[in-house]
């Protein structure tokens, strides 16, 4: 997992609650078995006019013009704003795996969904909780100001305005920490492993019938 | 005073960092199912870094995704299927992971086959790289959906990294009337709650009417919880549980079947337990529910009409019933009654089990799918499902009303393999489910239990099954 470093980057938004796993990567694109490439299909039925397929040539397909994503204004966004309960359904990883593929660093919305939530982290994908008034807020900055952008500083837990208005988000200390230094998990769990091995030998005694 | 969510969690923690319960957490995992869709990613990470799985004999693997329902005799022509359920069988080969293979009567859907084989037992943490794992909360465990990276993190430590939950309370209380399912309950909880309303809980089922159910009717309703936002959702073991467990291939026997049935026992809540958030719902007046949108919250009953966005202040919200009405194809205020179907679905993780498909199969004995119906599908949730099925002669029963007989798996109810809805198709659907393209781009979806999806093939529409009672 990379280090996540403070920037400062173009802000796109998608205006619609409930976005669930599957807009987010549709089912025909998880029978892949890479972790990569699956930012050109996010959120692929809403992008494109035609139906997409895996192997498809994205040059190739019909764009939907209407889709906020394919606006001039927002190409190379690295922050999404969305609405509340973003990424619901699915626990397909797959969905964070497209919106990093696809650039984005930062999701920024009222709620999340608690599985898309936790696997965000997992890959150094940074999901903002902010309240609904600050991010009504940052919708209407965000359409009404071409190329607004804000700063993230997940070391001082504050994402910035280009007037300099500061919002602070609250983030779990020990997920902050991997990502600021990009720690593998299972290696920190590792360290453990003495105690998880006592752990087990207590269970297999106490509970036979788990282990046979 | 210790909340059943208290007790689970307690019982499996390895390590806390500062010992509070709001700080990461090291669980211990005790059953870890795996499938071909959010599995392969991990296993090329484990071998990449040079790991290996902790412990084989937490594992079973079966592929339920991509598996085709017909004839599977020449295997799975779409090649990407293909790879991806060959894969699964590489990595379980090479490990050495038990893994029931696609011709194996043993195979079917996940969360059918953990608990058929016994391999769900109470009291145990139960992952797996699906969202749908809430199912084997019936069974008085902590059961949840992990990414892949979490399977990776479970492969190689036998652990995850989490922090406790919050828990509530839903308390359905009552006799439920004449053909209401648990699918009605569940779907009655998330017209209530919302879709986000158990975000950061763990559920609890009580009351007299979850007493009541049978396992596969809890069992439908634990696997819901994730539609209502929780990871989480459980039921207290009673004699129902152990019953339902008692000679599968996986549980324990003689001596040590005494002494899991003792410790099961305890699995429940404290009288006093105080959960963090309490629901109640009365059962005698849960009626047949039908969604309506593309979220399992947009939700009426039977006697209802599709709601009107312009009754709605909220800017959002009305924003999203539009929406929603327009890719269901949908005006409102049409009574749910007239709202006619293309396609009939009768399957899936929440309703594939021997208890739904007697109930289908009872409203259409001696029936017709109506003209209007192009394709109505059961497929049953396992090979020992569908076994079951037959030798009570239920395949007879769906084949002579049209019904489609077919092979066990997710089918149609994410269409990954080809069962779908193609675009404006509507379907009636016992699945959990109804998001846009869910079931194939541009299908439409209304979930229902498989009682009220049986009567409205027959209908060609949906009808209320109260009033096919003979």
């Amino acid at each position: 997992m990379n280090k996540f470093h403070t920037f400062t980057g173009l802000v796109a938004p998608l205006d619609r609650a409930n976005v669930d796993t599957d807009a987010i990567i549709p089912k025909q694109f998880l029978k892949s078995i890479k972790r990569s490439g699956f930012g050109q299909n996010l959120f692929d039925e809403w992008r494109y006019l035609d139906h997409g397929e895996p192997g498809m040539d994205p040059s190739k397909r019909k764009l939907n013009p209407e889709f906020v994503l394919n606006q001039s204004r927002y190409q190379g966004s690295e922050i999404l704003l969305a609405r509340a309960n973003f990424g619901c359904g699915s626990s397909r990883e797959h969905a964070p795996w497209s919106l990093q593929d696809y650039g984005f660093r930062v999701i920024i919305a009222p709620s999340f969904a608690d599985i898309f939530f936790n696997n965000c982290f997992k890959i150094g994908l940074l999901p903002i909780i902010l309240d609904t008034g600050s991010v009504d807020y940052l919708f209407d900055a965000v359409k009404t100001i071409d190329g607004y952008q804000l700063t993230v500083d997940l070391q001082n837990q504050v994402v910035a305005t280009p007037k300099n208005e500061v919002f602070d988000f609250a983030v779990d200390a020990f997920r902050k920490h991997c990502l600021l230094n990009g720690l593998d998990e299972i290696g920190l769990t590792l360290q453990h492993a003495e105690k998880i091995k006592q752990f087990e030998q207590k269970r297999r005694n106490e509970q036979p019938w788990l282990f046979a | 005073m210790q909340t059943l969510y208290d007790r689970l969690w307690n019982q499996h923690v390895v390590h806390t960092e500062s010992g509070d319960s709001d700080s990461m957490t090291l669980i211990y995992i005790d059953r870890h199912l795996v499938h071909e869709v959010t599995s392969p990613q991990a296993f090329e990470s484990l071998r990449l870094a040079g790991r290996k799985p902790w412990r084989l004999n937490s594992i079973l693997a079966v592929a339920d995704h991509n598996v085709p329902t017909t004839d599977r005799s020449h295997g799975i022509h779409d090649p990407v299927s293909r790879l991806q359920v060959d894969t699964l069988d590489q990595n379980c080969d090479e490990l050495g992971i038990t893994e029931f293979k696609m011709n194996d009567v043993r195979q079917g859907i996940v969360h059918v086959i953990g608990p058929e084989q016994g391999a769900t037992l109470p009291g145990m943490t139960v992952v797996c790289g699906d969202s749908h794992t809430s199912t084997h909360g019936a069974f008085g465990c902590l059961a949840f959906g992990i990414g892949t990276s979490e399977v990776e993190h479970v492969l190689a430590t036998q652990c995850l990294l989490m922090k406790k939950s919050k828990t509530m309370q839903i308390c359905v209380e009552g006799e439920l009337g004449w053909g209401i399912t648990a699918k009605d309950i569940a779907l009655a909880i998330i017209g209530e709650i919302g879709t986000a309303g158990g975000t950061g809980y763990a559920i609890e089922f009580t009351g007299s009417a979850i007493r009541a159910l049978s396992m596969e009717g809890r069992m439908t309703l634990c696997n819901m919880a994730i539609e209502a936002g929780a990871r989480a959702g459980m039921v207290a073991v009673d004699d129902i549980t152990i019953n339902y467990i008692k000679g599968r291939p996986f549980a324990p026997q003689g001596e040590l079947w005494d002494k899991a049935v003792a410790y099961w026992r305890t699995l429940h809540s404290d009288a006093d337990a105080v959960f963090d958030r309490t629901v109640t719902l009365d059962a005698a007046q849960i009626k047949p529910q039908v969604t309506w949108g593309t979220s399992p919250e947009m939700v009426t009953t039977i006697d209802g009409s599709v709601p009107d966005p312009s009754s709605i202040a909220d800017e959002v919200k009305r924003h999203d019933m539009e929406q929603a009405l327009n890719y269901m194809g949908l005006r409102p205020n049409t009574p749910i009654q007239q709202i006619m179907l293309d396609k009939i679905f009768i399957g899936s993780c929440t309703n594939s089990r021997i208890e739904d498909l007697r109930a289908a199969a009872q409203i259409v004995n001696g029936k017709h799918i109506a003209a209007n119906i192009k394709q109505a599908l059961v497929v049953p949730g396992s090979g020992l499902v569908k076994k079951q099925a037959e030798q009570e002669g239920l395949d007879q029963v769906f084949l002579a009303a049209g019904f489609e007989w077919r092979e066990p798996g997710c089918s149609m109810c994410l269409a990954m393999n080809d069962d779908r809805l193609t675009a404006g198709e509507r379907c009636a659907s016992t699945s959990n489910r109804n998001f846009e393209g869910r079931q194939g781009p541009g299908g439409r979806t209304h979930l229902v239990s498989p009682a009220m999806a049986a009567a409205a093939a027959i209908a060609g529409h949906f009808v209320d099954v109260r009033e096919m009672r003979q």
